[in-house]
């Protein structure tokens, strides 16, 4: 005990045992001051970290806006379609989730069985099931077997204006036409839900789904006319059979706004199967990207995206051009001995005769290009170039649709006497079929260069939210006298001269033919083309067929006013009496 | 019987065995179809050492200082018998078989060390005040805690065996200049060494070693997430995710496989993720109180072996608890250090407890009036 009582006495033991009490402690609370500081301040960084981490989102889509022509006819909707998934650890079970989904989705029971016994997270078994038979097996409310509903874009008119529309892609993005144009009003906003999972993926249960509801696409409020697309369809397609045509366009459009009312290609392709080419199309050992070549000519809006030698039909722009640069009068005379010198080439007329002595109104009832060249001289290069300018023909159109082709035009610097004369008669140079219809317009509607386009305006599926789009419109085009001048001319094309087969009786009709040899030249291949307008004293609409490779007649003055002719007369009283029925 | 500490140990033993099944249960059942099983393993170990405990507090301490040598050489051998014997379980060679009992040998040599020290200074009288007593104490347990570090990889054991080794001769020793020295120049080295890595990982992109990078994790884990730093990353989200009152008992989201063996080192971040900064305050205090316990005990031991065998204690789970806590929230390198009582591992749990008998033996010769 001796020993003991004296340890008792070094007290610097014990100093020291608390000595290293009060280091530890001093270390445990500079480990709180830690932990204090990640689980307050740092607290909402890692938490958000961690939900990250934890959370998978799976997104909802929104429904695509619908596209809806000018009496409400839906040119493009959505189809509810159910995917249907199984997952593996929540089925109960087995045998009757693989007996239900054999019988209900028409598959093999080996198939099904294969994808119910996978162990895996969660497991597809079919994709684009109908609403209705996704609602039926959700009705059997079976343990383990998810129904997703998904939109699908819907075309109800098939192949109707395809190359307008366009159609969407696997994620509902627009791939071509009025879809990818207007992809930012028609997509809305996905949304999302998330799920809570462990590290390998496994949904935990007890967390629950959190929702963020999609925002649904706005409606697309197109000028498209359901009715007069889909009779120009028929018309373009007869056209196209009885002619032997490669292709038949047909464009109609109102001259004083730019509103589109019907752009017809024919052959057109089906909007809800848009992957497939054509039957008489060798689609057997094509490399992917031989078939994409194909598929992309079996997509193109000819209207817009290829240009063409107009022709005659640029006679109309080679007359204003004329009458505004006052180079020539309408009583002006001429004469046509079937040909006419330009430097030391002799260019013909189409008469091989000539048409004579005849002013420059009869010239252009005729056609006559002895006339058109005069006139052309008449101008010169740099006056024709600025009338050029100022008609917008060097420039797009600013149509509402992809890829709109430009003007094909000799530099100024090389239009030399021979190019400035076929010039004069729409030869050696290619604008699109719009650019002519556009320019046309403007030339006949008081000299207004008005913008072309579909889209009217946006709304919200309700109708609410609507938004009306504006389109520049150039004014002082061209005079008001020339304009009036040249209805005046245009509508005499018509009523006695080459273009006598678009008439329609009752009706004013103002138009011009074209009969365009493609290139190669002596290659024996022709474009027909008819561009007309009605009434011809205040045009309400305007209308351009052209006929591509037509086999046999390929006069445009035959072949494409006649079509001409029977689209107004169809469609000019039905204007009429919509007109009628919207005042 | 000192029951304050008593039921320190057990509610902290009880804490830790709930703490286990809440982390393991989930992939315990997705590995082995039986979310109990790490549960079961823990709960037996735990009687184990709690019977183990209650032998040793009714044995006078003294009958162990006899053993003090043999424990030193029994901790040796055991090491060595690694080499030829050892178990690998996650990479590392630690263990050994006895029976269907697994074993760490770096367990049995914190304890052996314990004792041998405790015994070498109580011997040494008033040598130890000088240089030469200093230096003894030392060196004499820096072969085992080098055999620890190189044979079975394992530093962190090796550093708690010198950290007990310093804490007993700084308490046994009235002098404080040479440790002040002594801590300054750990700090130093430790400061070089960062340093130095910091520079060679800027200058050269390979060849850096298995700790050289855990350096670096340690600097910016979010840099080294798929490697280094994965743990440490998956730890800080545990607990930063967890708050001022966590998400509730057996919510964690970090368990379900994020983090790695969640039951091991880094359960205290769990505790974290499920009871919050209060919970975690809340284990912290339950640690301070078991040290203040210790210390009590200590300085009323009845004398010099038995103070310094309850220093050891003291020293051994103190240095543990600090470096674990320290880990787990980034404050130093990633370096595995379970926490007692409470991270699932049997030997760890049996040695622990049998150091409690220890300290109860101890505070039995205690007098009533001397508290």
């Amino acid at each position: 005990m001796k020993e003991e009582k004296s340890y008792l006495h070094k007290t610097y033991h014990r100093n020291k045992t608390v000595v290293v009490f009060f280091m530890c402690l001093a270390i445990f609370i500079g480990l709180i001051g830690r932990l204090s500081y990640l689980m307050v301040f740092r607290s909402e960084y890692y938490t958000q970290k961690a939900k990250e981490l934890h959370e998978r989102e799976r997104s909802i889509k929104a429904a695509r806006g619908r596209i809806i022509d000018a009496n409400g006819k839906v040119l493009a909707d959505n189809k509810t379609v159910c995917t249907i998934s199984v997952i593996h650890n929540q089925i109960t079970d087995p045998e009757r989730v693989i007996d239900v989904l054999c019988r209900e989705l028409e598959l093999s029971e080996e198939y099904v069985r294969k994808r119910v016994e996978k162990y895996s997270s969660i497991e597809k078994i079919k994709s684009n099931v109908d609403k209705n038979i996704g609602d039926a097996i959700r009705e059997y409310d079976l343990d383990g077997v998810k129904v997703d509903e998904d939109y699908k874009r819907y075309y109800p008119y098939d192949s109707l204006a395809s190359k307008v529309l366009g159609f969407t892609g696997g994620d509902n993005q627009g791939i071509i036409g009025l879809e990818v144009i207007y992809e930012e009003y028609l997509q809305g906003e996905a949304g999302t839900i998330l799920t809570v999972t462990d590290a390998k993926g496994v949904e935990v249960d007890k967390a629950g789904e959190e929702r963020i509801e999609p925002v649904n696409g706005q409606d697309l409020y197109v000028s498209l006319d359901m009715n007069i697309q889909s009779y120009a369809t028929q018309l373009a397609l007869q056209t196209m059979e009885t002619k032997g045509a490669d292709s038949v366009s047909i464009l109609v459009m109102n001259p004083q706004n730019g509103e589109i009312l019907a752009m017809v290609n024919v052959p057109e392709f089906d909007l809800n199967d848009p992957y497939t080419l054509p039957e008489d199309v060798e689609s057997e050992g094509l490399s992917e990207e031989k078939r994409q070549e194909q598929l992309n000519g079996m997509w193109r809006n000819g209207c817009i995206n290829d240009t063409y030698e107009p022709g005659s039909t640029f006679k109309i722009i080679t007359a204003a051009a004329g009458l505004e640069s006052g180079a020539v009068k309408t009583t002006d005379t001429f004469n046509c001995p079937g040909y006419i010198m330009v430097e030391d080439r002799k260019i013909r007329c189409h008469k091989v005769g000539g048409h004579g002595a005849e002013d420059f109104v009869q010239g252009t009832m005729n056609s006559c290009n002895p006339v058109f060249i005069t006139v052309g001289m008449r101008i010169g290069v740099d006056r024709f170039y600025s009338c050029f300018r100022q008609f917008g023909l060097l420039d797009k159109t600013g149509i509402d649709l992809p890829g709109e082709a430009g003007t094909i035009m000799h530099q100024k610097e090389n239009i030399g006497p021979v190019e400035l004369a076929t010039i004069s008669f729409g030869q050696s140079f290619q604008i699109t079929p719009i650019q002519l219809a556009t320019t046309a317009s403007s030339i006949i509607n008081g000299g207004r260069r008005v913008t072309p386009h579909f889209g009217v305006r946006v709304a919200d599926g309700d109708g609410s939210n609507s938004h009306s789009f504006e389109y520049p419109v150039r004014e002082n085009v061209v005079s008001k006298e020339t304009s009036e001048t040249m209805r005046y001319i245009l509508e005499q094309v018509v009523a006695e001269g080459s273009g006598r087969n678009g008439a329609v009786e009752g009706y004013r009709i103002g138009g011009k033919t074209a009969t365009s040899q493609t290139l190669p030249r002596g290659s024996g291949k022709y474009i027909a083309s008819f561009l007309g307008f009605a009434p011809a004293d205040d045009p309400q609409v305007l209308a351009i067929a052209i006929i591509n490779h037509p086999q046999g007649t390929y006069y445009g003055g035959q072949i494409a006013a006649p079509v001409i002719r029977q689209l107004f007369e169809n469609i000019l009283p039905y204007l009429e009496k919509m007109k009628y029925n919207r005042t | 019987m000192d029951y304050s500490l008593l039921f320190i140990v057990l509610f902290l033993l009880g804490f830790g065995l709930i703490m286990v099944y809440s982390t393991s249960s989930y992939e315990a059942n997705l590995d082995f179809g039986d979310s109990t099983y790490y549960l079961k393993k823990q709960l037996f170990a735990s009687i184990l050492g709690l019977i183990a405990m209650i032998l040793v507090a009714n044995i006078p301490y003294h009958f162990w200082e006899r053993f003090a040598v043999i424990g030193y050489v029994v901790s040796a051998v055991l090491i060595l018998m690694i080499i030829p014997f050892g178990y690998e379980a996650g990479g590392a060679k630690r263990w050994l078989y006895i029976g269907p009992i697994s074993l760490q040998p770096a367990e049995v040599a914190k304890l052996g060390m314990i004792l041998f020290l405790a015994s070498m200074i109580n011997t040494m009288g008033k040598q130890i005040r000088g240089r030469k007593g200093f230096w003894m104490v030392l060196l004499t347990p820096a072969p085992i805690a080098l055999m620890i570090w190189k044979i079975t990889n394992n530093m962190s054991s090796a550093i708690i065996v010198m950290g007990i080794a310093v804490l007993m001769l700084f308490v046994s020793s009235p002098e404080y200049k040479r440790f002040i020295i002594l801590g300054l120049l750990t700090l130093a080295g430790a400061a070089i060494i960062v340093f130095a890595i910091v520079q060679m990982a800027a200058n050269s992109t390979d060849s850096l070693n298995f700790r050289g990078e855990r350096i670096l994790a340690w600097l910016d884990p979010s840099a080294y997430a798929s490697g280094k730093g994965f743990q440490t990353l998956q730890a800080l989200y545990a607990i930063g995710s967890g708050g001022v009152l966590g998400k509730g008992l057996g919510q964690s989201m970090q368990k379900l496989g994020f983090l790695p063996e969640a039951q091991n080192d880094m359960i205290f971040s769990i505790i974290c993720e499920e009871l919050g900064l209060f919970g975690g305050i809340a284990v912290i205090v339950m640690f301070i109180l078991l040290i203040w316990r210790f210390m009590i005990i200590a300085n009323n031991a009845p004398d010099l072996f038995g103070a310094l065998l309850v220093v050891g204690v003291m020293g051994h789970i103190a240095i543990q608890v600090i470096l674990n806590i320290a880990v787990v929230t980034n404050t130093i390198p990633n370096t595995g250090i379970s926490l007692p009582f409470i991270s699932y591992g049997g030997s760890s749990a049996m040695f622990l407890l049998i150091e409690i008998g220890l300290v109860l033996s101890v505070a039995k010769g205690i007098r009533l009036k001397d508290l």
